[in-house]
């Protein structure tokens, strides 16, 4: 009877889930902090963090990594959000088809798509390189811009276009005044599916630049897979986490499930 | 009166649980005359119930004889339908407990009680066909699948849906959807039928012609009907009886005839039937006065001079043409056809407002006279005369309450912190437009016209209601601030 | 309508840009030249070769295929189970903070970066002495996966009549039975669409693999490539196997764009 009742209270069936995500997310993060503080005999200590800001390489990677993050946002958001806008736009497209095509490479695996792009630049006898990299990167990170400006733009009211078009905006003001200000949290959600990921990449820029440019993600992968030098891998880890949390809180909150729709109709 | 139909149960001898009280002892104001009639099947004792802080019923108590329908009346908001959900077992009440058939099902689980529900939104199974909707009950049952064709088969033919078996219910109208819930819940041959807002959802003409079903089954089934609604005339149409809800709390049981003629408080007033709602004094026995003047009536057994409420219905009031003898006289401000009648509004030359309907017209601006009869005043007892507060005070000159600070006027022999208790009048409150230029916040919540002002419950941030007169025009719902004149301000200190 | 010509070309152009490479891949997995740019006429003989394991790797490409699909099904298998209970369970939670807490936690996954939920993970099963192997990959991609299909149940939760459940447990139905016979039927579109998520997911994922496998030399698909391309120059096999995925995924995502489209047409009705 008592379980009985137990499982009729239908908030209970949380439980099982969150004793799973506790001990699956939450702790796994936990670790992640209670390493980065610990040499490799355990015992506590700051050197994993103050050798990140002392030692040059793994903060010129850090660097160069957001820098090249950076570039691939702004030539993301650049050729994604007319795209997005077209997309959205039933007088100029039918939609439907189109943006699924758009979508369709994000869930080609990663590795697949860089290595397509080599297989591009072998096939116009072009270097690999910086430029192969940020190609690839944008050729990779491109549908997770589109989509969710795409999303936020088809769910604004028309009412709101029209409205603005009846107290006498032009169409370019209800560009500016209306349908931009509106799409902005797509825009950030879109930041948030490419920017953090482009940093913490390993294997693309492996393979598009033949190892020769790396990336953060590259550095801490290096680390942490050998014992000896896990707990600054921790360390890596925690800060690139650091960063996650400061452009989540950045860009305001992003609860409102739009990066959670799985990148699908 | 009502009190033979039904009653408030006495107190419980412990606060918490319930008596266990043996179906055969009978019930306090029932005695020997009670006893032999039919028994109480549902018995509703001393219920409360809290969400989170915000208590949805209070101290709630109702019985219900075998065979009675019962509608269960409020706005939304009342805690109607927690009543409803707690009886049906969806909710557990956070004191009190629930007796059927005189023993407590407080704790038994929805699927162990004799009672079945019909939803507000019908709540058929989408994935379903009509058979196998109304069939649910009796295969959880595990009844032989003849015996359930044949159940199907009946339940349908009272629900006026034969030949309907195989349809999907997405393609039934709202009507047929409603006649399937009930079919799916009467099959299983409940106890008592619960019905929350069943005919919501219903257009106008269709919800006329269900509720001359319902009564009907109601009749030939002989099942108790426990019915929740916000439709005032829903209710006067089909109940034996009417519970009157609002806040949380009862306000009045009773058939509805009573409900009608005979409403407790302004409230119930308000809430049944149109009605113009006025301040008066009770002079003495068969004699009120309001709109400046004495009338004659029929109530008796008040204070002389009690403060009173007076109810005149709209279409008790005469109508007439201006005629010097008549004791009010107004001008006509508003007129509108309603069908069957005409609705006017008067304002009399001492500036009252009242509604009037009258199959007679009286075109806006016409001058006329009005005539009252005793039989027609009905006099009601004022819950309240002034606001009595609970608050800190937090310095000689100001006082915490409402959930803001108040300033007062300079007070002495009592010392800072203590609890207070704060009066002040209906007239002394003044509300702002921006809910940051008062003392404390609050939210119009009920809205009384008195004829010549409006008389205002705003329940503050902190829950508590406070009545405010003022004739300027509020919402409900509105936010607003809240200012206390500090010399009307009277404090005592709490022992 | 010049308009719409100059952003219909802009939208093929991207396409093009697209699509491009993986076009290029899929016509060289149709001839037997050792690099992309060479063309040798068209053969079949990579993906004879691929399938019947006779050239260098092929076989190892053969297991990982396996490894990974075995891997799909069942941590999609896992992820659509844990997370429609888990879906049914929030979506009841009351109170708003708790409720938040646990969506907030439930979108961690989602937001970290992949590298971070495979450190992270890694971390704990070395805390845990846990090698890696099939099981660990399983549970890391189930931790990544589960919070999809909580979403897409979500939503038809939100849209079933709040007082199915109830209705059933006030016809005599005890919950299990309930939410066997009234909230599954009323789900399941969603748990189909979180399943076919969280296989694609699974399939596509690369990082987390990286640091659960483990070293007893488990491979999918991903670690595969990436311990191809390391070592340098690309086995020409692969071709045939991306080929092969990219019209797996166009099936996949076709299916489910058909029964999402199909489910939006019937809840207008």
């Amino acid at each position: 009877m008592n379980i009985q009742k137990f499982i009729a209270k239908r908030s209970n069936w949380t439980i099982l889930y969150a004793l799973f995500l506790a001990f699956f997310v939450v702790l796994p993060l936990i670790l992640i902090g209670i390493y980065a503080f610990r040499n490799t005999e355990g015992s506590f200590t700051l050197q994993n963090i103050t050798k990140f800001f002392t030692q040059s390489e793994a903060l010129n990677t850090f660097v160069y990594s957001v820098g090249i993050a950076l570039i691939t946002t702004v030539i993301c958001i650049l050729l994604g959000y007319p795209a997005a806008y077209i997309l959205s736009n039933s007088e100029l497209t039918k939609g439907g088809t189109l943006i699924l095509l758009f979508i369709l490479p994000m869930w080609i695996n990663v590795l697949m798509r860089s290595l397509a792009t080599v297989a591009l630049f072998d096939f116009l006898h072009l270097k690999l390189g910086e430029g192969a990299l940020i190609f690839g990167l944008c050729y990779d990170f491109l549908p997770f811009m589109i989509y969710p400006i795409y999303n936020t733009i088809r769910k604004i009211d028309k009412s709101y276009i029209e409205a603005a078009q009846d107290l006498g905006a032009t169409n370019m003001q209800v560009f500016t005044k209306v349908l931009w200000p509106l799409s902005v949290p797509g825009i950030i959600s879109g930041i948030m599916m490419v920017f953090l990921p482009t940093i913490s990449t390993f294997a693309i820029s492996e393979i598009l630049t033949l190892n020769n440019k790396r990336l953060f993600g590259s550095i801490i992968q290096d680390n942490i897979m050998m014992s000896d030098t896990m707990n600054y891998g921790a360390a890596l880890s925690l800060i690139m986490l650091a960063i996650i949390a400061i452009t989540s809180f950045a860009t305001g909150n992003q609860d409102d499930g739009e990066l959670n729709q799985g990148g699908l109709i | 009166m009502a009190d033979n139909i039904m009653s408030f149960s006495p107190k419980p001898l412990s606060d918490e649980g319930c008596i266990h009280r043996a179906p055969d002892i009978p019930v306090a104001g029932h005695t020997a005359e009670s006893s032999n009639e039919k028994a109480y099947i549902i018995e509703i004792d001393h219920l409360s119930k809290w969400f989170g802080d915000k208590q949805v019923l209070n101290d709630v108590s109702l019985f219900v004889r075998q065979g009675e329908f019962v509608t269960i009346l409020g706005p939304s908001g009342c805690g109607k339908t927690t009543l409803l959900r707690i009886l049906a077992g969806f909710n557990m009440p956070s004191e009190g407990c629930v007796r059927m058939n005189g023993n407590d099902i407080t704790d038994v689980p929805p699927f162990e009680r004799p009672m079945n529900t019909v939803f507000q939104r019908y709540a058929l199974f989408p994935h379903l066909n009509v058979y196998d909707n109304i069939a649910f009950g009796l295969k959880l049952k595990k009844e032989d699948e003849e015996s359930i064709d044949r159940q199907v088969r009946r339940v349908l033919k009272i629900v006026g849906l034969t030949d309907y078996e195989e349809r999907d219910v997405d393609s039934l109208s709202g009507g047929q959807q409603q006649r399937v819930a009930i079919a799916r819940a009467i099959i299983n041959k409940p106890q008592v039928l619960l019905l929350d807002e069943p005919l919501a959802a219903l257009d106008l003409k269709m919800r006329k012609d269900m509720q001359m079903e319902l009564k009907q089954m109601h009749k030939e089934l002989g099942i108790t009907f426990i019915y929740v609604t916000h439709d005032q005339e829903e209710a006067l149409t089909l109940s034996d009886t009417i519970v009157v809800m609002n806040k949380g709390r009862i306000q009045q049981i009773g058939r509805p005839t009573d409900i009608y003629n005979e409403p407790v408080n302004p409230f119930v007033a308000d809430f049944i039937g149109d009605s113009n709602i006025l301040n008066g004094i009770m002079v003495e026995d068969h004699k009120v006065q309001f709109m400046y003047q004495e009338f004659e009536c029929v109530d008796e057994g008040f204070q002389p001079n009690e403060h009173v409420d007076v109810v005149l219905r709209p279409e008790d009031i005469y109508i007439m043409a201006r005629n010097a003898n008549a004791m009010i006289s107004g001008r006509v401000t508003a007129c509108i056809f309603k069908g069957v009648h005409y609705e006017m509004t008067v304002v009399t030359d001492r500036g009252y407002e009242l509604i009037i309907q009258d199959y007679n017209m009286f075109e806006a601006g016409q001058e006329v006279s009005l005539i009252i009869k005793p039989n027609d005043i009905h006099v009601m007892h004022r819950e309240r005369l002034y606001n009595v507060i609970d608050g800190v005070l937090a310095d000689s000159t100001h006082i915490e309450m409402l959930g803001g600070t108040f300033e007062c006027e300079p007070q002495t022999g009592i010392e800072d912190g203590a609890d207070v208790k704060v009066r002040f009048g209906f007239d002394d409150v003044e509300l702002m437009d921006y809910s940051d230029e008062g003392d404390a916040v609050g939210t119009v919540s009920f809205i009384l016209y008195k004829g010549n002002h409006y008389h205002l419950t705003v329940t503050s941030e902190n829950g508590e209601d406070i009545f405010v007169n003022t004739s300027e025009v509020w919402d409900d719902g509105d936010m607003v601030g809240i200012k206390i004149l500090p010399q009307a301000l009277k404090i005592s200190k709490v022992e | 309508m010049m308009k719409k010509i100059l952003a219909q070309s802009y939208l093929y152009l991207l396409l093009l840009a697209l699509y491009a490479p993986i076009a290029i891949i899929i016509i060289f997995s149709f001839t037997s030249s050792k690099s992309i740019g060479d063309w040798r006429g068209f053969s079949l003989e990579l993906y004879s070769n691929m399938f019947s394991g006779h050239a260098a790797h092929s076989a190892t490409i053969m297991t990982a295929l396996i490894n990974t699909v075995v891997i799909a099904v069942m941590a999609a298998a896992l992820s659509t189970i844990l997370g429609s209970i888990a879906a049914v369970g929030i979506f009841n939670i009351r109170n708003r903070k708790l409720r938040q807490a646990i969506q907030f936690t439930n979108n961690i996954p989602m937001i970290n970066p992949d590298i971070i939920t495979g450190i992270s993970l890694f971390l704990l099963f070395i805390s845990l002495g846990i090698s890696g192997g099939y099981l660990t990959v399983i549970l890391a991609h189930t931790v990544f996966c589960t919070p999809y299909v909580v979403l897409n149940v979500m939503p038809r939760l939100a849209r079933m009549n709040p007082n199915i459940y109830e209705a059933a447990l006030d016809l005599g139905a005890t919950p299990l039975q309930a939410f066997r016979k009234v909230i599954i039927p009323e789900i399941r579109p969603g748990m189909f669409s979180g399943f076919i998520l969280s296989f694609t997911l699974s399939i596509d994922d690369f990082a987390v693999t990286l640091f659960t496998k483990g070293s007893d030399g488990l491979e999918t698909l991903s670690t595969y490539i990436y311990a191809d391309a390391r070592k340098g120059g690309l086995t020409p096999e692969l071709r045939c196997l991306a080929a092969i995925i990219f019209l797996t995924v166009l099936i996949l995502l076709l299916v489910f764009n058909y029964r999402s489209n199909r489910l939006a047409k019937e809840q207008q009705h």
